[in-house]
């Protein structure tokens, strides 16, 4: 690791997030990994005292196999069904045996949050179970091979809905499902803005009952993207707003955190994943109509 | 290699053994993490990898906060990679502000 | 103190004398009275723990799970449909070496809805690696429920106590509930030296290869055959403080019986009114009935029918495509022992229907009379 000397002055570099990682090199996660990203973020912002239950999906491998990890804080793999109880339970137990300082954070997909996880989130959630959700988002079923969940958002490619047969129905709206439980705490966070995922992890942790942080995670192997392109699609998602970044609380006031003065239209975003390649002009029209109308319709609900 | 006792054996940070049970007498009683993964030198599934230009270099640490391999380190100051482990994906060289990184081919 | 208790309350209070820490439940007929009873305690705090309303029974396993692996004392109650919704983490309990307690009240399967006393739903189970009781008093429900904790955490393998559904259930019974105190001499606190905390940081159930999972399985097996030594001990140990023996089966003029029924739950206990009566007609009968099924007594089974000269089994269940369950391991038990006792594999009672002192007696009239079955399965009380 050899360079040479810098020929201008050296100065003290200020980094935007804190230094310590809780999570290790050597883990499993593929090139431009969004998920991997957010892991990192999202524990710099809960710290050491934190356990995580991860269900199945690529986390529950990406982590490593028996017998290693490569996180610096426990975790539970848990049965793909049960992160948000698991996590519960989890807290429960820890609670009953004297440590309540430890932050309890389920930590899963989108197959296993909006699918198959949703009875036991919707519980928790009812309950106001003492815990973090967090699901990172990469919009399909990637651990098992891009197949397609209902956070797929329409128009995509995946194994399970073939180009001519691309997925023809809209992404579940999670936040809304969770808002109707008035729960505390509801966010939406993206890898392209690390230091709002961060103040907003660490915002949740200080929180008590269900919280949930939607993570936005794009993954280059199942949206056909470049790599390098991850965090630009984490930002341009942002700015087009098609996942717009956005607080609820007790599941009524929404707080809009990045207001772009003029959106970009979804164009650029779509051209650089080659899941949305097949799409035509129309079809692209098609969806910027939707963009725009759920938009306004977030607008609307804004008080800031 | 490290080669487990009776005893299980506590995740200490930067241990990079991989792990070999001599029996099952070893084998933990549920299967539970006794090491970490940086015995898995990723290094190895790069095709091209990432060069950083000092004189030229901002120092703004975006590099080193868009790496998902936590592959970049702050030494003296200035982002240095960790060529063990840097998958080669790019994002580096992708967001650095000034173009500083540049990605080269791999030397067979 | 001694009171008057239904069946389902026995369990209530087993837990509740466990000192239970995190209790998980979902209710569903006929077990609802367990969670009500356990729920009253939580409220008026007479119990100290944390109950999770979760909403299935898939759910409260997971709960209880995560919760175990925090290292808290966990119990739960299901049937029937819950106990097959929670089938996936039954496996997970046993593979994760968590040793939650289950009361489970044995009810048939639907199609169609019953809430009847059949044994399939648990005996469907055999196989994820839980210990199984099956009681026949309340008395026993509640002692069971304590010695449970005290096996699981011994062993850290999961256990199911079963009661039949309303026979026993519902049942009201005169009981000795022990003071707490004593239970506390008995049973000690949960205190597993591998939990999850973040001061020791483990990732529990990762991915597992086939290099490793095989280690890990042979020692669940090897722990589960250390489970019959254990609970005579621990039986043993409950009767010095409590005076009552708890054990792997329940003999009943075995001694010198030439006919011996082999029965489990509640029918264990009319076999023994059956027997009496047998007696009274000269006919030199006896009855056996296993408590803990899983892991199976070989010894003490085999011990006790090699000198008989004909055994009955009577399975309140069916494995379609094979025979009652209880005579499929009975029979597995005495194979190439070679004790040329023959075997008579009986079918009675499935989805509530009453087993009788009369049912023993036509059971007994039906091995008397043949020399060997005549039929694999012989069905009693089926209109044919």
């Amino acid at each position: 690791m050899d360079r040479g000397e810098p020929m201008r002055e050296k100065r003290k570099m200020k980094l935007s997030l804190p230094k310590e990682e809780y999570m290790n090199s050597g883990h499993r996660g593929c090139q431009g990994c969004g998920a991997t990203l957010a892991m990192r973020y999202a524990l710099k912002a809960l710290g050491q005292k934190t356990a995580l239950c991860i269900p199945a999906c690529c986390w529950s491998v990406i982590d490593g196999p028996f017998p290693y990890s490569s996180l610096d804080v426990p975790i539970y793999h848990c049965a793909f069904e049960t992160a948000a109880v698991s996590a519960s339970g989890l807290k429960a137990g820890l609670e009953m045996v004297g440590d309540s300082e430890t932050t309890v954070v389920a930590w899963a997909g989108d197959g296993g949050t909006f699918d198959i996880g949703i009875q036991a989130l919707s519980g928790v959630a009812e309950r106001n179970d003492d815990i973090i959700y967090v699901c990172y988002d990469n919009e399909a079923y990637m651990n098992t091979g891009i197949q397609r969940s209902s956070a797929t958002p329409w128009g995509a490619w995946t194994t399970t809905t073939p180009v001519k047969h691309y997925k023809d129905k809209p992404k579940k709206d999670m936040e809304a499902i969770m808002a109707a439980h008035r729960i505390p705490y509801i966010a939406t966070a993206s890898v392209g803005y690390p230091e709002d995922l961060f103040k907003k992890v660490k915002k949740a942790k200080d929180i008590k009952g269900t919280r949930f942080i939607h993570i936005y995670a794009p993954c280059p192997a199942g949206w056909k993207s470049r790599p390098e392109d991850t965090v630009k699609l984490a930002r341009m998602v942002v700015q087009n707003g098609i996942f717009p970044l956005f607080e609820i609380e007790w599941g009524e006031t929404y707080t809009l955190n990045i207001r772009p003065k003029e959106r970009k239209p979804i164009d650029d975003y779509l051209k650089l994943q080659g899941r949305f390649r097949h799409l035509t002009d129309n079809e692209i029209a098609i969806m910027q109509k939707e963009v725009d109308s759920r938009w306004e319709n977030l607008l609307s609900k804004v008080s800031n | 290699m490290k080669r487990l006792s009776k005893e299980i054996i506590i995740m200490k940070k930067n241990q990079d053994q991989t792990i070999v049970f001599e029996s099952e007498k070893d084998v933990p009683l549920m299967p539970m993490s006794v090491g970490s993964m940086l015995w898995n030198k990723t290094g190895g599934w790069r095709n091209i990898r990432p060069v950083i230009d000092p004189e030229n270099c901002l120092q703004c640490g975006i590099c080193w906060k868009f790496c998902p391999d936590v592959a970049i380190h702050i030494q003296n100051e200035y982002p240095v990679i960790d060529y063990e482990y840097c998958k080669g994906c790019g994002l580096c060289a992708e967001e650095c502000p000034s173009e500083c990184i540049t990605m080269v081919e791999e030397e067979k | 103190m001694r009171k008057v208790i239904m069946g389902n309350h026995a369990l209530s209070f087993g837990a509740k004398l466990g000192r239970a820490q995190v209790i998980a439940a979902y209710p569903i007929t006929p077990q609802t009275q367990v969670v009500e009873l356990l729920s009253e305690m939580c409220a008026d705090k007479t119990l100290d723990a944390k109950f999770i309303k979760v909403e299935s029974e898939h759910s409260a396993m997971a709960a209880c799970l995560g919760a175990s692996l925090a290292g808290a004392r966990t119990f739960t109650a299901t049937s029937a449909q819950g106990l097959a919704l929670m089938h996936e983490l039954l496996h997970w309990a046993s593979g994760g070496r968590l040793p939650v307690v289950m009361g489970n009240i044995n009810r048939a399967m639907a199609p169609g809805w019953s809430i009847w006393s059949d044994q399939n739903d648990s005996l469907s189970q055999r196989d994820t690696g839980w210990m199984q009781f099956y009681c026949a008093s309340n008395q026993e429900v509640l002692d069971t429920v304590i010695q449970a904790f005290k096996v699981s955490e011994k062993l850290l393998i999961p256990s199911m106590v079963i009661l039949d559904a309303f026979t026993l259930s519902h049942t009201y019974e005169v009981v000795d509930i022990p003071d707490q105190e004593r239970v506390d001499d008995y049973l000690p606190p949960f205190n597993p030296s591998i939990r999850l905390t973040p001061d020791e940081p483990h990732a529990f159930g990762g991915l597992t290869g086939p290099e490793h999972y095989f280690e890990l399985r042979y020692k669940l097996q090897k722990d589960m055959e250390k489970a019959p030594a254990l609970i005579e001990e621990t039986g043993e140990e409950y009767e010095k403080i409590f005076g009552r023996y708890l054990g792997l089966v329940d003999e009943y003029q075995c001694d010198d019986a030439e006919l011996i029924f082999i029965t489990s739950g509640t029918m264990g206990s009319t076999a023994k009114v059956a027997v009496d009566g047998l007696r009274d007609e000269g006919i030199k009968a006896g009855n056996l009935r296993i408590k803990v099924f899983r892991p199976f007594p070989f010894e003490i089974v085999r011990k006790i029918v090699k000198r008989a000269l004909k055994v009955a089994v009577v399975d309140r269940n069916i494995s379609y495509g094979h025979h009652g369950m209880f005579y499929q391991e009975v029979k597995s038990a005495m194979y190439a022992q070679d004790y040329g006792v023959p075997l008579f594999g009986f079918i009675a009672g499935l989805g509530g229907r009453d087993i009788t002192p009369l049912t023993f007696k036509e059971i007994a009239h039906q091995t008397l009379e043949n020399e060997k079955p005549e039929e694999e399965i012989i069905w009693i009380g089926v209109n044919r």
